[in-house]
């Protein structure tokens, strides 16, 4: 048997939340977290939680399994289970609407903060615009990002100024624009940055790392930012505001 | 539970109204972002969690890059081989012709595609693709960013919605059209799923964009999403859907998991074997081999599973062989795929074949559209355009696909129809175009099912119901079909219409209650399974991805046209298929060979 607490929270009925255990006969076959929710909600219909692709591109299905964040769809129980137990919460540091589901709405602002498209000045081509592979190259591990927010809501920083600092998931989409040899806007890129929270609240604690469920490393972008920040003399000051 | 009519829910009023945030809505609306008319996206999901973030290998399109002297026409004739002669010639050659100014609209957004040593976007073979008109070779024509395009395509068209301001009603659920008495669709009933505050969304014009519905299998690659949402709304609504008998099984699904494994693998030098190691492709199509048609290679390995030469335990898949292609081609242009197979199939393509079997993948019927996404039924056998319908992408049938869609063809509809579809809707709507109001009595009419199914007390669990379901449409309507079975099938969906109006909705509460949105999604997927059970057992030939074993040639004589599935008599009838392009000849129909 495995036992399985789940998170539990329904604002209309309950006025706080609360673990709820599941016991079920662990499968044959090493399955999936999200497979053995699906199994759960079965028997029980009000558990709540998103799933789309079940196959960890499109990042719904983040949460905290057994204390670390992750995708329920591409975490197998082997990996997952400890002492033949399973504890699953939402990802912290979000207002819960119900159950495994945050209010994401902080998350995507920080998102759409950082002007995630791409911008240039000059007037496009009649075909595409050229890039050398070497330049392409410069994009990976930093595209792939699937907006899922294991990396951002394991992050304490991101936890105390979900507001004010654009956290790891947001910086990564930055460095991706930044990064690109097509993007004209570098400059105000780096300066809509050079405040005291945005980016110089990371104190490189790495959660981020740890945390995200594709191998892409935020701290490696915001790093990178940093230090472009740093070499450009008018964002100096800026900095050392920050404590 | 509160009873639901026109005077307790709120009107919400757009110009223009999408239904689906994945790469058709989202293209539509950025064309209609720009326009100044007040729109609006209704996603059940975040628009980045939408299943084209799922496609892998790339949308095709002749820009000329790996080949200078390529030409649209030859995407063209691929494109109308690829559907057996049932796909409309002038759609095909809008998107074909087209394609290319899309993709590079695409690119100036940031679509981070690879590329090549000269800086222009790379280019794979995928299958059914040729140079000079099947006279010349594989061709090499799919643009692709690593072997995640769909999720660079659907990033990018998201974040240029951003740009542009669009404006999102996102986990919102659509759950009924509204019509007016004229049969006119002046919007939809939705609901936040947030909230469960329901409203109807009231629109000139309302825009399908809601893609598949392969979850009414058992085995698919699709998103647990993908439920036929407006495609089951439009069907109530007694609107036809056509070719639903059409659906594509990728030949590779991941064993046992139903996950993709793009057709890349094959154009980047990948093949399948059987049991005894035999790269049996050669022996089904001596020229394209691996990259035939995904028709021809999903039957192909059907029946070297049921010939006793399939592998593993129960013999019951085949091989996808890549090691031999080397770590450096495979981590550059297979990244994800080498993710997956450890993930789900827990091997190391660098170092063993893929477990593979043909999995539903595409549905290439829908509704019925001209290439502007305005949607039609017929009256007396004659096209007449239903006011206020719109339908894009996967879930409508345009038609570019026919009987059988060519790899990488999906990206490319998506873009340049969600494009024409937000074009039109601009013009149409700026000269006056527009619908007129339905009463309280209409909006009365569509909120029935969903407080039906709110004051359920009693009725059939949902899950099974839905487990039931796929079933039947797994063992009756797969690959290989027989008039006897499908007989069988039918009679059965028969007994789970029933069900489908008595289903239990146990928890009644309103702030994000997946279990009802769930019940609703099973009601869309039943009739989409119905549509496609009534046509494929009506179809009597062998065509694209429709293959009988009770009649095993193509038909010209009687069936080469598209089918019309009536939802109010369950019957079908016959369409013309559009033989007259507009700037090239026409491709007479022929023997179809890889």
């Amino acid at each position: 048997m495995i036992n399985v607490n789940i998170y539990r929270y329904n604002p209309e009925t309950d006025q706080f939340p609360y673990m709820q255990a599941y016991s079920i006969e662990r499968p044959k076959k090493d399955i999936m977290l999200l497979e053995l929710l699906n199994i759960l909600k079965e028997q029980d219909s009000s558990i709540s939680y998103r799933r789309s692709c079940r196959e960890g591109v499109c990042g719904s299905d983040g949460m905290n399994i057994n204390g670390k964040n992750g995708l329920a769809c591409i975490t197998p129980i082997s990996k997952a289970i400890q002492k033949d137990k399973i504890d699953l919460r939402p990802l912290p540091g979000l207002p819960v609407i119900r159950d495994l589901v945050v209010d994401m709405t902080e998350f995507y602002a920080q998102y759409d903060k950082i002007k995630p498209f791409l911008q240039n000045d000059s007037a496009p081509p009649a075909i595409e615009r050229l890039q050398s592979p070497e330049d392409r190259a410069k994009l990976d591990g930093f595209y792939e990002c699937i907006l899922c927010a294991c990396c951002s809501t394991s992050c304490p920083s991101f936890w105390w100024n979900p507001d004010k600092f654009v956290g790891p998931a947001a910086l990564l989409q930055a460095y991706r624009f930044i990064a690109d040899s097509r993007d004209t806007k570098t400059l105000e890129r780096l300066d809509d940055l050079s405040d005291p929270f945005s980016v110089y609240r990371c104190h490189g604690i790495m959660n981020c790392v740890s945390a995200c469920p594709k191998d892409l490393n935020p701290n490696h972008a915001i790093g990178e930012i940093k230090s472009m920040l740093l070499s450009n003399k008018r964002n100096i000051i800026a900095s050392d505001g920050a404590s | 539970m509160e009873t639901y009519n026109s005077n307790n829910i709120q009107t919400l009023e757009f110009d223009a109204l999408i239904i689906g945030g994945g790469g058709s809505g989202m293209r539509t609306s950025l064309e209609l972002a720009k326009s100044g008319l007040k729109t609006a996206v209704v996603s059940k999901v975040f628009p980045t969690r939408s299943h084209t973030v799922s496609a892998q290998g790339g949308i095709t399109c002749a820009i000329g890059s790996a080949d200078p002297d390529d030409d649209w026409r030859w995407h063209m004739y691929d494109t109308v081989k690829g559907s057996d002669y049932i796909g409309d010639q002038d759609a095909i050659e809008y998107m074909c012709s087209e394609g290319p100014k899309a993709v590079f609209e695409l690119e100036h957004m940031g679509l981070p595609f690879s590329r090549f040593e000269n800086g222009r976007i790379y280019q794979r073979p995928f299958g059914g693709q040729s140079k000079d008109y099947g006279k010349g070779g594989q061709a090499a024509r799919t643009c692709a960013a690593a072997d995640r395009t769909g999720h660079a395509l659907l990033h990018t068209l998201y974040q240029n919605n951003i740009k542009e301001g669009s404006n999102f009603l996102n986990e919102w659920f659509a759950v009924e059209l509204v019509l007016n008495k004229s049969k006119e669709v002046t919007g939809v009933i939705a609901f936040s799923i947030e909230s469960g505050e329901v409203a109807y969304l009231k629109a000139q014009a309302t825009v399908m964009a809601t893609g598949g519905a392969g979850r009414i299998y058992s085995s698919t690659t699709n998103a647990l999403i993908n439920t036929g949402d407006g495609l089951g709304m439009a069907l109530r609504a007694g609107f036809p859907a056509q070719d639903m008998e059409m659906w594509q099984f990728h030949p590779t699904g991941i064993y046992g998991a139903g996950s993709l494994v793009t057709e890349g693998c094959r154009g980047e030098g990948g093949y399948l074997i059987n049991a005894e190691g035999e790269r049996f492709m050669e022996r089904y199509a001596p020229n394209a081999k691996d990259l035939a048609g995904r028709d021809v290679v999903a039957r192909s390995m059907v029946l070297e599973i049921l010939e006793g030469r399939g592998c593993g335990e129960h013999k019951d898949h085949v091989l996808l062989k890549l090691d031999h292609l080397g770590t450096d081609v495979l981590n550059a242009k297979l990244p994800g795929i080498c993710e997956l197979s450890k993930t789900f199939a827990g091997i190391d393509p660098v170092y063993e074949p893929i477990p593979v079997v043909p999995t539903c993948h595409y549905m290439m019927g829908g509704t019925p559209t001209n290439i502007h996404g305005q949607a039609f039924t017929q009256y007396n056998g004659v096209d007449e355009i239903i006011p206020g319908l719109f339908s894009v992408g996967e879930a409508a049938c345009v038609s570019v696909h026919g009987a059988n869609r060519l790899g990488g063809n999906s990206l490319l509809d998506l873009v340049v129809f969600g494009r024409a579809a937000g074009l039109h809707i601009q013009e149409a709507l700026k000269s006056g175009g527009g619908v007129s109001d339905s009463d309280s009595d209409d909006i009365d009419q569509a909120l029935r099912s969903l407080n039906a199914l709110n004051h359920s007390e009693s009725g059939f669990e949902v899950a099974e119901v839905k487990r039931e379901l796929q079933a039947v449409m797994q063992n009756y309507f797969g690959v290989f079909r027989r008039g006897d079975y499908m007989e069988k099938g039918v009679a059965e969906l028969n007994t789970i219409r029933d069900k489908i109006s008595n289903l239990h909705l146990k928890d009644k509460s309103a702030a994000f209650n997946t279990s009802r949105v769930e019940a609703l999604e099973l009601r869309n997927l039943f009739e989409v399974a119905e549509a496609t059970a009534i046509a494929s057992l009506k179809r009597t030939e062998s065509r694209g991805a429709h293959a009988r074993d009770d009649f095993k040639e193509r038909d010209d004589e009687n069936w080469l046209c598209h089918s019309l599935y009536n939802p109010t008599n369950k019957e079908l009838s016959k369409r013309g298929v559009n033989f007259e392009p507009k700037q090239v000849e026409t491709f007479e129909p022929q023997i179809r060979t890889y």
